[in-house]
């Protein structure tokens, strides 16, 4: 009985362990293109040396119940998506597209400029462009010869 | 009636495999769609973030309905992708009509990266109240 005790658990793990190497092994290998969004929406996010630019698919959702603020270092996206109002007597057949109020928040790599932070919404796609805050940003030291 | 839905992320991807190849170079998804059926008209409602009115082609072929949307991507002029979280991409999806549509009124609108298209029932096809009486 003891040695069944002992003996099972191990094995056990050594499989996990083995099946977590495995895992590692094949994600060296086929690196996801896309990562997976932990929430709605899922978000872009591009960047250049004066700030950032994130995008963001949100279809259904109209422009005036999209909320964006950024506090600190954090833009917080969040909104509703509203379903259709149905008549009286009409009926789903068929209902794949979710609905309801999703906020989002993201920490950004550096303070941003809150007074230039600007978004566009087109055809169901938000762009929120954020420029790094001035005294933030980089600066270049020159090198002077003694 | 199916439950209350949380909003989904991610995007399903066409299986290259099962369709014919596609010639554009660029992912293709399937529209997430509801469909609700009123007394005149049915509704089918498709999430195409990124789709305008021109990009969008709706054919009707017998009774085969075809959405189609050539998407250009927002691409932010002068940045990088640094973090992608979902792909850009063109959609397509068939369904197959019954016969009670009147195909010379379909009506289709686009909003917010969302196509509505109003189908309306064909005249004989709306509904009879058939009264029942006691025997």
């Amino acid at each position: 009985m003891m040695y069944r005790r002992y003996r099972v658990p191990n094995t056990w793990r050594e499989v996990d362990r083995l099946q977590r190497e495995m895992n590692r092994l094949f994600e060296d290998y086929y690196p996801a293109r896309v990562r997976r969004a932990p929430a709605f929406p899922a978000l872009n996010v591009w960047s250049n040396e004066d700030g950032l630019s994130i995008t963001a698919e949100v279809p259904g959702v109209s422009p005036e119940d999209i909320d964006i603020s950024v506090v600190g270092d954090t833009l917080t996206l969040s909104g509703e998506r509203r379903r259709d109002e149905l008549k009286e007597g009409a009926r789903y057949h068929r209902q794949e597209r979710g609905y309801g109020s999703f906020t989002r928040s993201l920490q950004l790599p550096y303070m941003v400029d809150v007074n230039k932070v600007h978004a566009t919404f087109q055809d169901g796609v938000l762009n929120v462009e954020l420029p790094r805050a001035e005294q933030d940003k980089p600066h270049k030291i020159a090198v002077k010869s003694a | 009636m199916a439950e209350a839905q949380t909003l989904q992320v991610e995007k399903e991807e066409i299986d290259n495999a099962e369709d014919t190849e596609r010639t554009r170079d660029q992912a293709c998804f399937l529209p997430r769609a509801d469909i609700y059926e009123m007394d005149d008209q049915i509704v089918i409602v498709a999430d195409m973030p990124g789709a305008d009115k021109n990009s969008i082609d709706v054919t009707l072929e017998k009774n085969i309905l075809t959405i189609n949307a050539a998407v250009d991507p927002v691409i932010p002029q002068g940045y990088a992708l640094q973090a992608a979280e979902y792909e850009v991409g063109d959609y397509h999806r068939t369904f197959r009509l019954s016969n009670e549509i009147d195909r010379s009124k379909i009506e289709a609108v686009v909003k917010d990266g969302v196509l509505r298209l109003y189908l309306t029932k064909a005249a004989e096809a709306k509904a009879r109240k058939i009264s029942v009486k006691a025997g």
